[in-house]
Order: C-alpha cells, then sequence, then structure tokens
C-alpha cells in the first residue's frame, strides 16, 4: 500500500463574523487557495471531493447540495462526511488506500455566525428521551466532565486556567487567529463561572472560516510538491452517545483512536517520536484529558506539564502552537482542519513567527463536541 | 483489469426490518435489529467487526442534530471507528460505497454498513423536514415543496420525448405488484394503469400513486475483505465497481430531461467493474424510484438502454422478473416503502439476496450474475451506483 | 429480503392508535433559527430588486450570462466579478400544478410554477418561479412570459418583489 500526503492547504479566516461573504464565497475562497498550493486543477486533477458538514451547523436539511459549484466539484466525484474535517482527511487517505484514487480534496467551515440560536441547535444533539427534557445550557456536560477529571487526576483549577492563558497567547502570532489576548491565570480564575468549574475565558468562542487540504498518492505527491507533508497514522473512535454510561474522567474515544493512529504508524514511544500536538482544547481542560489520552504523558501529569511549561512554544512538546480552539476559535466541523492546517506549516516550516525548530512529527487529535464521545487522531510528518 | 492487485471487497450478510409509516421502535433499535438479522447471516459477532459506516438521511426526520452519533450505539459502533457519509437520497446506496472503501483501503477486514431512517418522528408530517434543503433565498421564499420540483423534472422528461403518463404509470403498477413478494413491503398493491391515472392529483403531473410513502426502516449490510469472506461463505458477492457524482446546485441551470450525474457515477462504476456494454452484463438492477417516472430517467442514465427509451421497455415487459432485464424485482420504492437510506440500501441487499439465488418468490428468472443498485439525492443532481458480482 | 429468514422485526403503529393517544410520545420543537449571509454577488441581486431589475454575472473566461449572479463560475473555476442586467421576460422551459401545500394539505387554488429561462441569460439559465393570469390547463413548454412586479414602495429585496410571471402576447414584449 502507498504512501498518502497533504499537498496543498488553503483557509479563510478565521474571525469572529464574516457578514460579507456567503458560505458559498467563503469556501470558494479557501478551496482556490488550496489548489493553487497544490498546483491542481480541480475540474481536471481531482479524483474526489469530500465536504464535512452537519445539517444543523448549516440551517440546511441536505447541506450536499449546496457545495459542488464553489468547490470546483460540479460533475465530479463529491460527497459528504458528516463528522469534524479530521474525518474527511481519514476518509481521503482511505480512498487514496484503496489504489483507485490519486487526489482528493478534503473541505470543512464553519459558518458559525449564520447560526442565531447555537445553544438551542446543540441541545437539539442530546437524546430525545433521556436527556433533552431535562433543559438547561447544554456546556452542563463539560462542567460535569473537567469536575470528575479533577477529581480522579489531582489537576487543579490553576493548572486548566494556564492552559487558556498559553494557548491565547499563542494566537498573538498566529493570523488566522481572532481570540488572541495576553491574559494571566488570575485572569482566568476570575471570569464568570459558567459551568461549575468550567470559567468563561476556558471556553472557545464560535468562529467563522474554511480550511480546504489536498492530498495526493505517493507518485502523485512527490511530483506536485517539494515538501509533501505524510499521513502516517489515522485513527477514530466513537465510544458511546450515552451520557449514562460513558467514562467522564478519560477521553476513552481519543486513547483507542490514539491506539489506533499509533498501531498505522509504527509508532511505540509517542513521548519520544512526537514533537508537537495540536489537540482539541474547546474546553481547557480538554487539553490536559487529551493529552493524557494520547499518551503525550502519564494520566494525571498533563497539568504539570502546562505548569513546568513543556506545552509553551519553546518547551520540549510544544502544545498547540497555533493558539487552539481557544485562540482561533471553535470552527464547528472545521476544527481538525485547523489543526491540520498548523502541522503542515509548521512541518513544511512556513508557520512564521510561531515556527517551531527542527520538528519531525506532529500529532493532531479532534473531539466532536458536546453531547458526543468521538475523536479522530492523525499523525503527521515530514 | 483494474482490481488487479487492488483489494476485493464482498457482501457476505444482509438484513432488514419492516418498512412502515409509523414503528414502534426507536432509530437505535431500528439499526440494531437489522444490524442482527445480517450479522447472524454472515456468521459473525458484533465483536469480530472491525469498524461500522452509518447512512442516515436529514438530521430533520429523526429529530435529532448529529443523529449519526446519536444512533451509533444502537448501529454496534461502541468503541469502534464510526464513520457517518451523506449525499441526500443517494445516500442509501453510498454507504455500503463507504463501507467498500473502508476494507478496499486495507484499514479493516470487516465492516458493518448501516441505513436507518426514522421519518414518522418528523410531525405532523416528513414533509416539513423538506423545506430546508432549498435555497433561502431563490427557493424558500416562494414556498417550495418537494413535489412541485420533482413534478418539474417529471414534465420535462416528459415533454422533450413524448411520453404519456399511461406509460410512466406501468412502473408503478409493476413495482407494486413484485411488492406482494417482499415480506417487509409497506404498500404492496395489485393495481392497474387506469387506478394510477385516476388517482389524486398532487403536482401535475404527479398522482398519488405516482409517488412512495414516507417510513420508518433500517437496513444493513456486512462487508469483508477476500480472505475473510472465503473463510466465512461459498457464495460471497463482490462489489466490483463503485461510483458517485454530483452536479451543480442550480438545478434551474440544468436540462432535467437527464440525469447526466447518473450516467458519470454509472460511468465510473461501469469502469472499475470493467463493464463494457451495460445492458448485456448487467443481469438485474434495482434504480431509485421514489416516483414511477425515476424509475425509467435513471434507466436512461445508467445507460441500460438509449434516451427515452426506457417506457417502451416498460411496456414491452421486458423489466419485468421474468424479462431480459428486469428491474426492481424487490418491489422498488414505490413498492417495499422508502425510509430514505434504508429504501437505498435495501436495494443492496436486494441485489445480494438476488445474486446468491436467496431471493425466493422474488428470484429473478434468468441466471443472474452481475447486479446493479443505484440511487439519486439532493436537488436532483446526486446518482450513486454499485455493482455486484456473484 | 431472503427466503431463508422467516421473522422479520419491527412493530407497525397503526394511525388510529397514535391519533387515539395511546403511544408515548414526547413532543420538541428545536430551537433552530438562521440568518443566512447573501454574500457579495446575491446582496446585490436582491439590492437590484428593489429596482425592479435581474442582476447576472458575466464569466469572462466561457462568457456563459449567469442567473443568479455568482462570484465564482463553477465550470471554469475562476473568480467572475462582472454583471450584466438581464430582462424580465422569458419561456417556460417546464412547469407543474400543485394542489397540495408544504403539509400535504390540499389547496383551494392550485399553483403554476415553472422554472423560466430568461431573455439575456445563457440559454439554459432559469430561475424558478410562479405563473400567474392563465388557467393552469392552457400552459405551455416554451410559453413566453414577463415578469410582475409588486409597486416599488412593496419591495423588501426579496425573489418575492416579483409577484409571479404572466403570459405574454404574441407580439408582445
Amino acid at each position: 500500500m502507498k504512501d498518502v500526503a497533504v499537498v496543498g492547504v488553503g483557509c479563510v479566516g478565521f474571525r469572529p463574523v464574516t457578514p460579507e461573504l456567503s458560505y458559498k464565497e467563503l469556501m470558494f475562497e479557501a478551496a482556490m487557495r488550496a489548489y493553487e498550493d497544490a498546483g491542481v486543477n480541480p475540474r481536471k486533477d481531482i479524483d474526489a471531493f469530500i465536504t464535512c458538514a452537519e445539517d444543523y451547523w448549516e440551517g440546511f436539511s441536505i447541506f450536499d447540495e449546496f457545495v459542488p459549484d464553489q468547490l470546483g466539484a460540479v460533475l465530479k466525484h463529491l460527497f459528504t462526511v458528516s463528522a469534524d474535517g479530521l474525518f474527511g482527511l481519514i476518509t481521503a487517505y482511505m480512498l487514496i488506500k484503496t489504489g483507485h484514487f490519486d487526489i482528493v480534496a478534503v473541505e470543512a467551515h464553519s459558518k458559525a455566525s449564520d447560526i442565531l440560536t447555537y445553544e438551542g441547535i446543540v441541545n437539539f444533539a442530546f437524546d430525545p428521551i433521556f436527556n433533552r427534557p431535562l433543559g438547561g445550557h447544554p456546556y452542563y456536560v463539560a462542567g460535569m466532565e473537567m469536575n470528575r477529571y479533577l477529581c480522579e487526576t489531582g489537576t487543579t483549577l490553576e493548572q486548566c486556567a494556564m492552559v487558556a492563558v498559553k494557548n491565547k497567547r499563542n494566537a498573538l502570532a498566529n493570523p488566522h487567529a481572532c481570540y488572541g489576548a495576553n491574559i494571566t491565570v488570575k485572569d482566568v480564575l476570575c471570569s464568570e463561572c459558567q459551568f461549575y468549574p468550567l470559567k468563561k475565558l476556558e471556553i472557545s468562542p464560535l468562529s467563522d472560516g474554511c480550511i480546504v487540504t489536498v492530498l495526493a498518492s505517493e507518485d502523485v505527491a512527490t511530483k506536485l510538491t517539494d515538501k509533501p507533508v505524510w499521513i502516517r497514522g489515522v485513527g477514530w473512535c466513537t465510544e458511546t452517545p450515552c451520557l449514562e454510561t460513558r467514562d467522564w474522567g478519560r477521553a476513552v474515544y481519543t486513547e483507542l483512536a490514539a491506539e489506533m493512529a499509533y498501531k498505522t504508524a509504527g509508532i511505540k514511544n509517542p513521548v519520544k517520536e512526537i514533537d508537537f500536538a495540536e489537540v482539541c482544547d474547546m474546553f481547557a481542560y480538554k487539553e490536559l484529558q487529551h493529552l493524557e489520552a494520547l499518551k503525550l504523558c502519564r494520566r494525571g501529569e498533563a497539568g504539570n506539564l502546562v505548569e513546568e511549561g513543556v506545552t509553551q512554544r519553546d518547551g520540549e512538546l510544544p502544545v498547540n502552537p497555533s493558539g487552539g480552539m481557544l485562540g482561533m476559535g471553535y470552527a464547528l466541523e472545521a476544527s481538525g482542519l485547523q489543526r491540520v492546517l498548523e502541522a503542515v506549516l509548521q512541518l513544511r516550516g512556513e508557520a512564521g513567527k510561531r515556527q517551531l525548530p527542527e520538528v519531525e512529527t506532529g500529532v493532531v487529535q479532534t473531539w466532536r463536541g458536546i453531547p458526543t464521545a468521538t475523536g479522530a487522531v492523525v499523525v503527521l510528518s515530514k | 483489469m483494474e482490481m488487479f492487485g487492488k483489494r476485493r471487497v464482498a457482501v457476505i450478510g444482509a438484513g432488514m426490518t419492516l418498512f412502515r409509516r409509523n414503528l414502534k421502535e426507536t432509530g437505535k433499535e431500528l439499526c440494531w435489529e437489522a444490524a442482527k438479522m445480517a450479522l447472524d447471516q454472515a456468521g459473525l459477532e458484533l465483536k469480530d467487526i472491525e469498524a461500522v459506516v452509518m447512512g442516515t438521511a436529514p438530521d430533520a426526520f429523526d429529530g435529532v442534530h448529529m443523529k449519526g452519533e446519536y444512533l451509533a450505539d444502537g448501529a454496534g459502533a461502541r468503541k469502534k471507528p464510526y464513520m457517518r457519509v451523506f449525499v441526500g437520497g443517494g445516500t442509501g446506496v453510498f454507504t455500503p460505497i463507504a463501507g467498500w472503501w473502508h476494507v478496499a483501503s486495507g484499514m479493516f477486514d470487516t465492516c458493518l454498513v448501516v441505513a436507518e431512517e426514522k421519518m414518522s418522528s418528523c410531525f405532523p408530517h416528513p414533509a416539513y423536514a423538506f423545506h430546508t434543503i432549498f435555497d433561502p433565498i431563490m427557493a424558500r421564499p416562494l414556498g417550495v415543496t418537494l413535489i412541485w420540483i420533482f413534478a418539474l423534472e417529471m414534465h420535462r422528461y416528459m415533454h422533450v420525448h413524448g411520453i404519456k403518463k399511461e406509460q410512466i404509470a406501468r412502473v408503478a403498477v409493476k413495482n407494486k405488484q413484485n411488492a406482494l413478494d417482499h415480506p417487509c413491503a409497506q404498500l404492496p398493491q395489485k393495481i392497474t394503469v387506469e387506478d394510477v391515472l385516476n388517482s389524486e392529483v398532487l403536482c401535475w403531473p404527479v398522482q398519488r400513486l405516482d409517488i412512495s410513502p414516507t417510513s420508518d426502516g433500517a437496513a444493513v449490510a456486512v462487508l469483508a475483505a477476500e480472505h475473510v469472506a472465503k473463510q466465512l461463505t461459498d457464495n460471497p458477492v463482490w462489489i466490483d465497481g463503485v461510483g458517485w457524482c454530483i452536479d451543480s446546485t442550480y438545478w434551474t441551470n440544468r436540462d432535467l430531461y437527464y440525469p447526466k450525474y447518473v450516467e458519470c457515477a454509472a460511468r465510473m462504476a461501469y469502469k472499475m467493474a470493467g463493464i463494457k456494454n451495460p445492458p448485456k452484463e448487467i443481469d438485474v438492477a434495482e434504480v431509485y424510484d421514489p416516483f414511477d417516472y425515476k424509475e425509467l430517467h435513471h434507466m436512461e442514465g445508467l445507460m441500460l438502454c438509449r434516451k427515452g427509451e426506457a417506457p417502451r421497455l416498460t411496456e414491452e415487459g421486458v423489466t419485468q422478473r421474468d424479462g431480459d432485464l428486469p428491474i426492481n424485482p424487490s418491489g422498488g420504492l414505490l413498492g417495499v416503502g422508502n425510509p430514505i437510506a434504508a429504501a437505498g440500501m435495501m436495494k443492496v441487499c436486494e441485489i445480494f439476496w438476488q445474486l446468491r439465488g436467496e431471493a425466493g418468490k422474488r428470484q429473478v428468472k434468468k441466471d443472474a450474475r452481475t447486479g446493479l443498485a443505484q440511487a439519486w439525492g439532493d436537488l436532483m443532481q446526486y446518482g450513486s451506483v454499485i455493482i455486484m458480482r456473484s | 429480503m431472503s427466503e431463508k429468514i422467516k421473522e422479520y422485526p419491527g412493530h407497525r403503529i397503526k394511525t388510529a392508535d397514535l391519533r387515539a393517544g395511546l403511544v408515548p410520545l414526547i413532543r420538541y420543537k428545536p430551537e433552530a433559527k438562521f440568518a443566512f449571509s447573501a454574500g457579495a454577488a446575491m446582496s446585490r441581486f436582491l439590492e437590484e430588486l428593489k429596482n425592479g431589475r435581474i442582476l447576472a454575472s458575466v464569466c469572462k473566461k466561457c462568457g456563459r450570462i449567469m442567473v443568479p449572479p455568482r462570484t465564482f463560475c463553477e465550470i471554469c473555476f475562476k473568480p467572475v466579478d462582472d454583471y450584466t442586467y438581464v430582462k424580465d421576460t422569458g419561456k417556460i422551459n417546464t412547469y407543474s400544478v400543485s394542489f397540495i401545500a408544504a403539509d400535504a394539505s390540499r389547496v383551494k387554488e392550485p399553483t403554476i410554477v415553472a422554472v423560466i429561462e430568461l431573455d439575456g441569460a445563457s440559454p439554459g439559465m432559469g430561475i424558478l418561479h410562479k405563473i400567474g393570469e392563465i388557467d393552469w390547463k392552457e400552459v405551455k413548454f416554451g410559453m413566453r412570459v414577463k415578469a410582475v412586479w409588486k409597486p416599488p414602495e412593496q419591495r423588501e429585496g426579496a425573489i418575492t418583489d416579483i409577484k409571479y410571471f404572466k403570459p405574454l402576447k404574441e407580439g408582445e414584449e
């Protein structure tokens, strides 16, 4: 089986609002940039197109209908993966691995600013019989999970707050990030407690934007670019949709996805073999929980790492040098590709002010948010 | 042949629930019931399944945002790699295509492919869910409905080829008749062409009996890599070709008389399966028939006959179960029912049973070795095609 | 269904039982509201409808005059920033006559809907709209029609600023 590489990336955003652009125009711009970056013509060269979208984020019943034109996919082989962009990337990887496809494009976007009732839609994802009738703001689930995680691991509130401080500071060096800030642990801890023990500044705000990536098979990738970024391993997993039976302290979905991804990548010792990580930090504590699930440290140890500065940009294991979701915003199904974008730029040496020195291998992880226990992991290398 | 050096994927089990307007089971339970049957047929247990693929159409039917996530445990995906694909009405046939690449990529040796729809949850009528499939600027303000646009397509097709409603009605008569032999069918009926022509006019030229019903139901298949399939069964059914294609969103900018996107999807699948002459090489086909005219429209798009020729083949009985080119021996969506994604998947299951010679009273007369299933979706713009061989 | 299987899962609920309230149901109305950004091309299109004009965009590469307008040509995959007006007359490409409403209930007066190919746009470039001032049995394929606009003060920048299209008599423009 041949290898698969990312050969092109294109991004628009991320910004809190984008009233001047329709979702189609947003997608067109990102697609143009990605195809230009990869040096491909979508009308001739691309064998399959994947869009990652959920109907209720878009306000359409079958969003797939509204995608082909702006991606150059009219009368071409396009389909929707109803999941985060990282699942789309994994799907493109599988398509190329079949040997029937050489170049596949993957798109994910957020037009969150078009949504007037975000909480109402998240509530609509809850089990209609057991959970939804209980009402309330859906983020109470994050509060419950954080509390259990702190209780099981001894991680402190300060350590969680440090994640927000680090990521918002990293975002200041990222032109794609709109929520960069120079804040202190005290600022975070003194911000409004919204879902005990979760504070306002530990919650990622929504943002708009679009990312398109182009993947290619080994033969084609080496012809298209001098800097292919290889997909070495992929894994994904759904623990369970049931709030009642899931593990509230651990991110089991990421543990299992990471196991699969490391196995395909042939990675035996993630701590030694992974140079940096871009992980889901929709809520500050999630970064810590996910680092542990990715076996980048022992359980209960992630809080110490952030406290000791290990996960800073200049630390031994930089985590979310992009600024993460706390810095770039929660871009709905584009979240996973936000992290892929950062990993690709870092591995190509194109990350500008936030470039990490001498990185060979990075891990990218995503979680599909409340109320899911679904995640994916991808290992990328130079 | 294109398959050389590439992994071959087989269907080794299939299952489905009853299709009914209202079923008592939740969406999760429907998934579980059909999955259990498919696993039993394949001689496997859930622990043998390495990955799960979900196919289900708009969230607005079941009434759950991210309903793929909600259905996961019913579909057997707990603690497994799980992926949902969605291409509107084309989803049912696209879901096993997604299962195909899970196995063909070498990532997995077994994959459970689950398709579900619970349209009855959308209250008071599933038709409400369709309002938001339209463009919010150009179409929704006009009060557009789904039947409007299909009537526009049907009328254009009739106009360009000079087709009469009587010719189209024969499809409804045939499929509802075929469904009499399908134990899960929702609308098996013995009707006449006159019955169709005298049925209530909904949106001219579409009448009540031209249309498939709304339904609840699930259908599931088990896929396996060649070496696993050969261990488990003496008669696997191979997925030898897959194809899909989408046309422009701007459907009012296209000529609706011919589904070019179906042709494009079919060409992709035929190429992969090494099929040069579709009418000769395809023994049995399940083509998408949510409306009777669509069966004809799709036969032409699939190049199973020339443009405008499908009505004549139907009149001559070629598409009957004992004909030269049996189309929709299951009873199709018009007869068995139309729980969107599950309905497309039912077609794939039917081809599986036909090619294994297990279709009982529905078994086509000719010796069927190669079969095709196709679905259609989005704004009259999506085609998904799968070619299977025994 | 395989002939090997003799039991078929699923339990039907009778409509009568449902109506009689014998089936436990949990009712829920989702809170899902949106305000779609119309974007660069469609914002101009909607503004022009207020002026009683139909805006199209022109692809310099393939020369297509496209309605509704867009900021890119989906065939050439190039940005588009040339605009022009097309006429509010055209011909019927296809039509249908709806006797039921969105909730599948019957309506008193049928609605005639059509895809109308507008004069001045590239061949086959149609829009969806309604047909009025004619009995539905009289409508024909290829029939020439013209937009009937709302009075300027009632227009709001929506596709419904055109009330419907009416048939043109022979020689009329």
